[in-house]
Order: C-alpha cells, then structure tokens, then sequence
C-alpha cells in the first residue's frame, strides 16, 4: 500500500495538485461529501490494535472485498490510533462514519454485507456502559466527541504510510509557506503563539528556537525528543505511528528557522512500529523533494536521521539524550551550557518534543493568533493525553488547555470502573505527583498543575481507584528512579536509594515517626543538589504523596497496617513484593 | 536462513555505519540482532573494526537496558510493570511466568526455549497489564491466561513450520533468526585486519 511519489514536489502549485488528486477520499472520511458509490473502511494499526489482531481483521476485510469483487467498492484502509485503545480492533466506516469496535477477524463477513446492505451491524457498534444506547457514528460518542484534536488531527483519519494522503490534509504546505520568509519571522510566529514545550517543562518553544538561531556555532542541528520514557504515556508514540510526517514537517520548519541543514530523531528501540513508519515517511518525503537538498525548489536544504535510543529513562534529559546520539552511554552533564549554544558535538542544537513539533505546521497554517486563542493564559493550544490505570476509557486523548482533570477523567474517561471510587490521579510520570479528589477541578495548565504538586510533565494520566497504595505507589516511583539513576551524581544514586530504603521499611510496617521526618528532609535535599531533572524531580512521587495522603503513612507506622490491603501482612492475591528490576525488552 | 556467516553479516552492518559519526549504539543494536546477545568477542571484534576502545564499547553496552551479554531464549517474555500495568496487576502475571517457569527476573530456561524479564513501559497502556514476547504484544493479561500464551509458544518450538498469526504489524524477523548458544558457537571470530 505505499504510494510511491514519483517526482519531486518544486512548487506550492504541485502539493495543491497532489491535494486534489487525493482529497476527495479523505473529505468523504470526514463526513464533508459523498464519494459516489464508494465505501472506505479505517482500520486502526496502531501498537493497541495491532496486538489485539487488527493486522488478521484487514487481511480478512480485503479478502473477503476480494471475494465478493467489490474492490471498486470498498477500499479498507490502514490509519493510526484513533485513541479508543481499549476497544480495539477499532474500524470505522465511511462515508456514513460508522464506529466499530472490538472487531474481530470473524466479523469481517457481517462488516462487509452491512455495508453492502446499508445497514449497520449493531452488534459491532458502540455500547454506552451507563446509557447502554449504542451510538452509529463516531462523533456521537463521548469520549470523541468533547476532545479538540489538533495535534491529532489527523491520526485515524489519514494512512500514515501514505505522504498524499498528508498532503490532501494541508501537509507540507507550512513548511511551503514558510520557505519564502525570514527566518525571524517564524520564530516570532512561534513566539506569539505562546506554545510551549511538550516534554513536560513547559520552556516557550519560540524563545527556544531564538536562543538557537542566535548561537554563533556552525553547523546547527535539530533534535527531536521521542524517547518517551515515562511508564504510562504513550502519546509520542500514537503521533509518530499516526502522523510521522507532521513531525518531520515541524522539524524541517524548525531546521529552516534556526539556520540548520541536519535533523535526528532520538527515538527508543523498543517502538518499532513508530520507527518503522518514520523510515518510511523519512524516504517518501526524500523521494517527493521534501527533505533533502533543495526542498521545494528552494536553497534549503534539511535532512533528518534516526538515531535509536536503548533503553534508559535518563536519555530523555536532553544533554543525556545528546551524549546518547552521538554513541557514547548516556550520562547529563550541567547546564549551562544549554544545547542551545554547545549542545550535539558541541554546536547549537535545538531540541524539540515529538509533540511540540508537531503543533508547529498547524501554528504556522492557521496562524500565531488562531492558537494563542485556544488555551489558558500561560498555556496556550492543547495537550495530548494517554489515559490509563482504573478508568474506563483508556487511551488517547487531546483537550484544550484548561480543561480540569475532573472533566478528562469522569467526562471523555468514563469515570472509574467496577464502581469502586476515586483516590488518586498521577501526572507527570516519576517527576510528577498524585492529586487527590479534592483536586479534580485543577485545570491542565503548566502552572495550575504545579502549584497543585504536580507538573503537566509529558501526559501520562494514570487514575487510582481505593485499591491502590499510596505509600506503595510512591514506592513503585522510587524503585524506578532508582533503577533508572545513572550514577553519576552522589544525591541521586545515593539519596534515592536511601528514599527507598526508608519506603521499603515503611511498606512493610517497620518505619518509625523518625523515618518520616529523614524522607521528608533528604527528598528536600535531593531536589536540591542533584546534577539533573532525574534526581532533581525523582521525590516529588513522595513529596506530593506526604501532602495529600500523609495519613496513610502515618497508618502503616503507628498502626503497623495498609489501609488499601497492598502492602505485606494485609492479604491481597499474589500480593508479593519484590524488587522491581527494570530492563527493557527486545 | 542467512546465507552470509554472522561476523560477514556484521562486516556488513559496520560497512554500512562504521563511517557515520554516532552510529555506535545502531552498530550494536544490530550485531545483537546477528548474534542474539553481546559475548565479549563481539565486543573486542567491534572495538578492533571501529577503532574505539573496548572499555568505551563494554561501557555503552552496560549502560543500556537494551543490551545483553549473556545468550536469551528463544522467546523474550516480557512483562510490563509500567505504572499503568503495575496498577491493574502485572506484578501478579508476572509472579505466575516466574512460578510457571520457575525463573527469577532476568533468567532464561536451562533449554534457552524462554527468558523472563519485567521492562518498563511499552506505551500500550490502554491494554494494561501488558507482555510481550519477543515482537508479539499481548493486553489485558491476566494471571490465569500465562499458562495458555506459554503454550502457544511452546507449540511454535514443537512445529518447524508452523503458520502463526502474526500480532504485530511488522513481519516478526525474530522467528527465523539463529540463536545460537555458545556450546554450538563454532565459528571464531575471524581477524578484524
């Protein structure tokens, strides 16, 4: 199913005539018009479906349009994450804009005579679990229907493996509009669009780009950051295998900005279905003249490599990240210098979040002020969320700043499920915190999440229910951080063994008032005096735990007991603890 | 089956990097694709090839999780204990691939047919609590299912060809590579000059 493109692309005229060829098709996906007489089915391909066997329900669905020689008919289609993850295989019929889900190979048949009958097959539809009303279409489900996909705009819409398909949806058409202005100029665009880092940290994307095009080094370098480490998160990931050539397009957008010709993409080995389908964009936009020398007929010229990460949660610290790149083990260094001035091989490097570059062609196509128009006042645009843990909807969302955690989890995310109820949510991955219910209207904004103990961090939302530990959650952080330390400063790989040492002792009921007060002092001292974000974010799991739910520890050392029956001596099934060794996989 | 022998295999692969800056981590990457781990023989082969010291090369390859030094089995069990997972329960799937395979974190069967590992997150949260072996990714395991995903795999051992349904995206390469545990390692390393 890869489109080849012949020729390359010189001219905005040429996309616009790529863009009709194939717009029609992907008008009729968005339910704007009719394509006579032809039936679109997308089946989802992201990591989620795939392991719950989309890849045997499309081989079944073109065998059986095969079968029944209606390939003139009915074209099925492969796209990226829709974000309705735990339903999968999800497949959804156009131009009607019928959503199944949980098809399996065996429905194929009914899939198709529903089509052919025009009827469709409610069995494979969506079924409310409160209303129990089965909604037809797409949009009339609420988990869809109170997101704002922006950065997602075209994951579930459009074949990822398929560069005309992103043309058709305006693709490559900022980075055409920005060839013929001056560099300053888009960096005052991203500038006034207020977009800020999606890493987690939230460092004004615009002021980054600046203090880059400004460093007098040569030759510069673009880095994008997709070694999402976080354990929960999973939103870099969706928009690499749904749209690669978003980030590809923001990269080269970026590359032209900044004054650089060569672009990497740090991404981990353990997503090889993002890393295939970024090769595969890599190529294509080489193939049409959209990376490469001369991109677009102009004199920029810009490239992008991939350079796999191995497994190591620090390397997403960018001077770690740099080292990584350049084939050497993967350790921080202090900043300054920032990789702004001395960064890969000690020349200017930008380094931007997968989804930070892909917010930038929609900055540039729609304009600065049309995004700083959505959001809050410090955080404008939208953010991506992977939703997980005790909730019923898992999966991927996106929602405008400012949106509260109350309507993420209990509006698109379903609520908590088996009716048991709330207790926690967790934000930011081990740098981040748990906010209790008394924080669920905290809307998602860089500094309302921090001044509620949390940070925005990267977007993991991973929901608690009564039966999750506190103590024990903040344990689990710890034993991560620990693992993933990398020894090269004192207050991380000592202080975070001592922190956990000290929980250790905790969870299973021998810890004294004393120790209390030493992990709460050296979690102080740890943030304070560690070389980089790892050890100097690693007690926040413990700090914000001790702000909201203190009384728990309190009850596993003065009444020796673990209120939610996790921790030793209370009785849950295969409630044995050990020491979590992280390794990676493959 | 490879036609090329693996350290022609690997030549290949140093040809192909060897001369672009930071391509180490890809180089081993790929030669533990070739050899199933990292002995120190490769190791001394790459450092003598690449020109770089075998103290850098066995450093970058303790440093990363992705790295193995010692030969795995045939089938890579690993169990997700990400946050995610680790709320809905993958520590206790994960205490029933040790019952069942009587192995601790990180150990692989006597027959080298499973090694057992917990990793970190996979990104496929939404199906927590997730395993994957080798390529395959499984969601919403639950202990009680750890005994029939053992078994297919231990069917695909029994048969040479079997037709498996593939679960991932991606032509899983993994099934026709050569493990190849030391005792049959007979092919020496040629020079590196």
């Amino acid at each position: 199913m890869s489109a080849r493109a012949n020729a390359k692309i010189a001219s905005i005229s040429h996309l616009e005539n790529i863009k009709k060829r194939h717009l029609p098709l992907i008008e009729a996906r968005l339910g704007r018009s009719q394509a006579p007489g032809e039936h679109q089915v997308l089946v989802c391909a992201g990591t989620g479906c795939s392991s719950s066997g989309s890849h045997g329900l499309r081989e079944e669905l073109k065998r059986q349009v095969e079968a029944r020689n209606l390939k003139d008919r009915i074209k099925i289609i492969k796209t990226g994450c829709f974000g309705f993850c735990k339903l999968g295989p999800v497949a959804v019929v156009y131009p009607e804009g019928t959503f199944y889900c949980q098809v399996q190979r065996q429905d194929a048949d009914d899939l198709i005579e529903g089509i052919v009958q025009g009827r469709p097959v409610a069995r494979l539809l969506y079924q409310d679990p409160v209303t129990h009303s089965r909604p037809q279409r797409l949009e009339e489900i609420p988990f869809f229907g109170a997101q704002h996909r922006l950065v997602l705009r075209n994951c579930g819409h459009i074949n990822p493996e398929d560069i005309n398909e992103y043309i058709a949806r305006d693709g490559y058409r900022a980075l055409a509009e920005v060839l013929g202005c001056p560099a300053q100029e888009i960096i005052s665009a991203i500038k006034a669009s207020g977009l800020r880092g999606r890493g987690g940290a939230g460092f004004p994307t615009g002021r980054k780009w600046e203090l880059t095009a400004n460093a007098s080094g040569r030759p510069k370098y673009v880095v994008c950051n997709a070694d999402e480490g976080d354990p929960g998160a999973f939103m870099d990931r969706s928009i690499l295998e749904g749209d690669p050539h978003s980030v590809l397009e923001g990269m080269a957008i970026a590359g032209y900005a900044i004054g650089a010709k060569q672009g990497f993409v740090y991404i981990r080995a353990e997503y090889p279905v993002a890393v295939d389908r970024l090769e595969r964009a890599i190529r294509q936009a080489r193939r049409a003249g959209l990376l490469g020398d001369n991109i677009l007929g102009s004199d920029f010229s810009f490239d992008v490599e991939i350079r796999l990460g191995a497994g190591a949660f620090v390397c997403g610290e960018e001077t770690a990240l740099l080292r990584s790149i350049a084939g050497e083990r993967g350790e921080p260094r202090p900043r300054p210098p920032y990789p702004a001035q001395a960064g890969l091989w000690g020349k200017p490097t930008l380094v931007n979040n997968v989804e930070t570059l892909a917010n930038v062609p929609a900055v540039i196509t729609n304009g600065p002020q049309w995004y700083a128009s959505l959001g809050t006042e410090g955080s404008k645009g939208t953010k991506v969320f992977s939703l997980a843990g005790s909730i019923n909807n898992t999966g991927l969302i996106e929602v405008p700043m400012g949106t509260t955690l109350r309507e993420i989890i209990f509006g698109i995310g379903g609520g908590i499920p088996g009716g048991k109820s709330f207790k926690a949510v967790q934000t930011g991955g081990p740098s981040g915190g748990c906010l209790p219910a008394e924080k669920l209207d905290t809307p998602v904004d860089y500094e309302a999440l921090l001044e509620a103990g949390s940070i925005m961090g990267s977007g993991g939302l991973i929901v608690m229910d009564e039966t999750s530990c506190m103590v024990d959650i903040a344990r689990f952080y710890l034993e991560f951080a620990q693992d993933e330390s990398c020894g090269r400063c004192t207050p991380c790989r000592v202080g975070t063994k001592r922190l956990l040492e000290i929980l250790r002792r905790i969870t299973a009921f021998e810890a004294s008032l004393e120790d209390l007060k030493i992990l709460e002092d050296l979690s102080h001292d740890i943030k304070e005096s560690s070389l980089c974000g790892l050890g100097q974010t690693a007690p926040n799991p413990i700090l914000s735990t001790l702000r909201y739910f203190r009384p728990e520890y309190e009850a596993h050392i003065r009444d020796k007991r673990c209120p939610a029956g996790v921790c030793p001596g209370e009785v849950r099934q295969g409630g044995a603890r050990r020491n979590l060794v992280s390794g990676t996989a493959m | 089956m490879p036609l090329l022998g693996n350290y022609a295999r690997l030549d290949r692969i140093i040809n192909a990097y060897a001369r672009q800056p930071g391509q180490l981590i890809r180089i081993l990457h790929q030669a533990q694709e070739i050899f199933g781990y990292l002995p120190p023989e490769v190791q001394a082969y790459l450092a003598a090839k690449l020109n770089i010291p075998l103290a850098e090369i066995a450093g970058v390859v303790s440093f990363y999780s992705l790295f193995d030094t010692e030969p795995k089995g045939q089938f890579t069990i690993s169990v997700c204990l990400g946050t995610a997972c680790y709320v809905k329960g993958g520590d206790e799937v994960f205490e029933a691939f040790k019952r069942e395979l009587g192995l601790d974190d990180d150990d692989t069967t006597p027959d080298r047919t499973f090694t057992l590992r917990s990793t970190r997150c996979r990104g496929a949260c939404g199906l927590a609590p997730v395993v994957a072996v080798n390529d395959d990714i499984f969601g919403q395991v639950e202990p009680d299912k750890v005994g029939a995903i053992l078994s297919h795999y231990r069917k695909l051992i029994t048969q040479t060809e079997t037709e498996t349904e593939p679960t991932h995206e991606r032509e899983s390469k993994r099934q026709d590579r050569q493990y190849q545990p030391p005792r049959e390692y007979q092919e020496a390393p040629p020079s590196p000059h």
